[in-house]
């Protein structure tokens, strides 16, 4: 499991983070308080794997397996979770 | 002891006693039941499926071989390929597949359904299920089932003939419902499917997806037209909305509704394996899956589902020794 170190966009609509609630702001970065706008996004990622690259917004190539899921991006690696992992 | 409401006094009669599933006039009597009779409803349907299917779980897990990029227009689903769905085409590989079957195995579930997004297979998906089949049976104890699409005669045949013991082919909604929902293909051809399947000796699973916008008249329509089908299992789906597909915006079932469906359906099938399938966590949380198992289900899917993640094995097994309820063992029907 790759460790994603920059969280500029949602794993679950894709969209850059902050967007939504701070239009116009700086450019997000690790530093920002967590995904304003996107509650109901972390809240959907408890139940189904990342489908985008937080870090390049790529669409990920995801495996999901009963025991576990492996998302894969094709410049930042791949995230695990369980028995796929 | 009686519940008061004149339907569930005669299901009680003709389901429990008689054997006899509700006719569509009485389907949808009982999904029109109020609030206060639902826990009624389900303690018959409750009382139906001990007597007719007995107290044991039957527990699987499905796994998808090929993800995304189908050709059919399917309304609800994420991995059709004409919807602008966030779920990319990939296919798993053997060994992977192999590794799921022993992890699926592991938990105690007897059923590995192996699914692929297409239409109907093509040779080169046929072949790999034929390699997957081989690999799993020398390597794992447990009943292959498989959901593929629609099937030919001759591929009905091969996967009968190659100890695939369950095919999975919903009819997803009512036939009045159908082509609002699908206009790729047809109802009938997806009866089609079903009719080859059974008459080829397989056990045929045979699901519904509920709360896509249908009327309650056609959801008690789709269960009479499934126990007409007499499916030896069917799945019961609640839509879970998927972005992108042009049921996004259908708001999440109630789960009261659920609760009702899940007592009709048992009402209407008294014998069949009725499974939870997807969307029940969003619908129905933790305590509606305990609701359920003591409300005519008999089945459970373990772990994730094909694109979307399911309870953590664990809590729905320990769930099942809470409630004593033993998970079926495997009879290898080859
Ligand atoms: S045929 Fe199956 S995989 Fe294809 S769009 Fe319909 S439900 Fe989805
Ligand atoms: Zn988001
Ligand atoms: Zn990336």
């Amino acid at each position: 499991m790759q460790e994603v170190s920059t969280q500029l966009y949602c794993g679950h609509c894709g969209e850059r983070l902050g967007e939504r609630t701070t239009p116009g702001a700086h450019p997000p970065s690790s530093a920002d308080p967590p995904s304003p706008g996107h509650e109901r996004c972390e809240q959907r990622l408890a139940m189904e794997p990342p489908r985008y690259c937080a870090s390049c917004r790529r669409r990920m190539k995801v495996q999901v397996t009963p025991m576990g899921w492996a998302a894969e991006c094709s410049r930042h690696g791949t995230l695990a979770a369980g028995a796929a992992s | 002891m009686t519940s008061g409401y004149a339907i569930l006094e005669t299901a009680r009669k003709q389901v429990l006693h008689e054997g006899r599933g509700l006719r569509e006039a009485q389907i949808l009597e009982v999904l029109n039941l109020p609030d206060e009779a639902i826990p009624a409803a389900l303690q018959l349907a409750h009382e139906v499926r001990i007597q007719h299917c007995g107290e044991d779980v039957e527990v699987e897990g499905i796994i998808s071989i090929k993800t995304g990029g189908c050709p059919e227009d399917c309304h609800f689903c994420s991995q059709s390929g004409l919807f602008d769905s966030p779920v990319r085409g990939v296919w798993l590989d053997i060994p992977e597949l192999v590794k799921a079957a022993k992890e699926t195995a592991a938990t105690g579930a007897t059923e590995f359904c192996i699914v692929a997004a297409v239409r109907g297979p093509d040779i080169k998906l046929m072949n790999q299920i034929k390699f997957a089949i081989d690999r799993i049976n020398a390597e794992v104890d447990i009943n292959i089932a498989c959901s593929l699409g629609m099937l030919t005669q001759r591929q009905v045949d091969q996967l009968a003939e190659w100890g695939v013991h369950r095919y999975n082919h919903n009819l997803e909604t009512a036939r009045s419902y159908f082509p609002e929902v699908v206009t790729t293909h047809t109802y009938e051809e997806r009866l089609e499917t079903c009719r080859m399947v059974k008459d080829a000796g397989m056990e045929l699973c045979c699901g519904a997806l509920i709360g896509m916008g249908e009327t309650v008249e056609q959801r008690a329509e789709l269960a009479a037209q499934l126990a007409a089908l007499e499916p030896h299992e069917v799945p019961l789906n609640f839509l879970n909305p998927r972005p992108g597909t042009p049921l996004e915006d259908q708001p999440i079932m109630d789960g009261k509704d659920a609760l009702r469906a899940i007592a009709a359906f048992r009402l209407a099938m008294p014998r069949t394996v009725l499974r939870y399938a997807g969307g029940r966590e969003l619908t129905l949380g933790d305590l509606g899956t305990r609701e359920g198992l003591l409300g005519g289900i008999n089945a459970v899917i373990v772990g994730n589902y094909l694109t979307t993640l399911g309870r953590p094995a664990d809590a729905d097994l320990d769930l099942l020794v809470e409630l004593n309820m033993p998970i079926r063992e495997l009879q290898k029907s080859l």
